[in-house]
């Protein structure tokens, strides 16, 4: 199934842009999408952190996506 | 009083939200652009938001504070976009009946905003740029 993914700060930058779609099993979940999202691109398994967000909101490792969502990259934040 | 802003912020705006008859103090956080990052001169920083997520996330700690400390009121603003040195990325203002507890409520806010908010800083040098604090 299709996931859209958006990309902020340096996921961006490594991405090239800030949208992008991807593909995943169904029912595959946060873990699963992130072993897809590092083996796509590498440079984000060295970041200092690497977080999920769906529908504004953290979601965790366990978290069971569906079709067409919309997943937000979150690198380590520097705000303030 | 969660704002995140393309504008200059003004500190006086953030007071003036959280004053309050029933305050004794206002304690007020001002985050500015350094020059420079260990030995590197600073150009000027550019800050990108999660708009939306990252307004949820300010409301949650004012939410927050307001359950352990005993405040009156809480003004967290940010802003976007490309700042240069001395300009204001955040202000923090929170009133409360005795000094201590806006001390702590405002330090809480300002800690918990650098973890938690989704805003990215980029600083630039003169010979590059760089996301602050994208890797260990």
């Amino acid at each position: 199934m299709k996931l859209n993914i958006v990309l902020f700060g340096i996921a961006k930058d490594i991405a090239g842009t800030s949208r992008i779609d991807m593909e995943v099993e169904e029912k595959a979940t946060i873990a699963n999408f992130k072993t897809k999202l590092i083996n796509r691109f590498p440079e984000m398994e060295k970041l200092a952190s690497l977080a999920f967000a769906v529908d504004t909101e953290y979601v965790n490792d366990d978290y069971v996506l569906r079709e067409n969502e919309e997943v937000v990259i979150i690198p380590p934040v520097s705000g303030g | 009083m969660i704002k995140i802003s393309e504008q200059p912020l003004h500190v006086q705006e953030a007071i003036d939200q959280v004053s309050h008859s029933e305050a004794g103090a206002v304690d007020v956080f001002i985050g500015t652009v350094r020059n420079r990052t260990k030995d590197k001169s600073v150009v000027r920083l550019e800050f990108e938001a999660y708009e939306a997520m990252a307004l949820k996330e300010m409301q949650k700690i004012a939410t927050l504070i307001k359950e352990k400390w005993p405040v009156l009121a809480i003004a967290i603003h940010h802003r976007i976009g490309v700042l240069d040195i001395g300009e204001i990325p955040v202000v923090i203002a929170v009133s409360s009946p005795h000094r201590r507890d806006a001390f702590e409520a405002c330090k809480f806010a300002i800690d918990t905003l650098k973890e938690t908010v989704p805003i990215w800083k980029k600083e630039i040098f003169e010979d590059g740029e760089v996301w602050v604090a994208a890797h260990p």
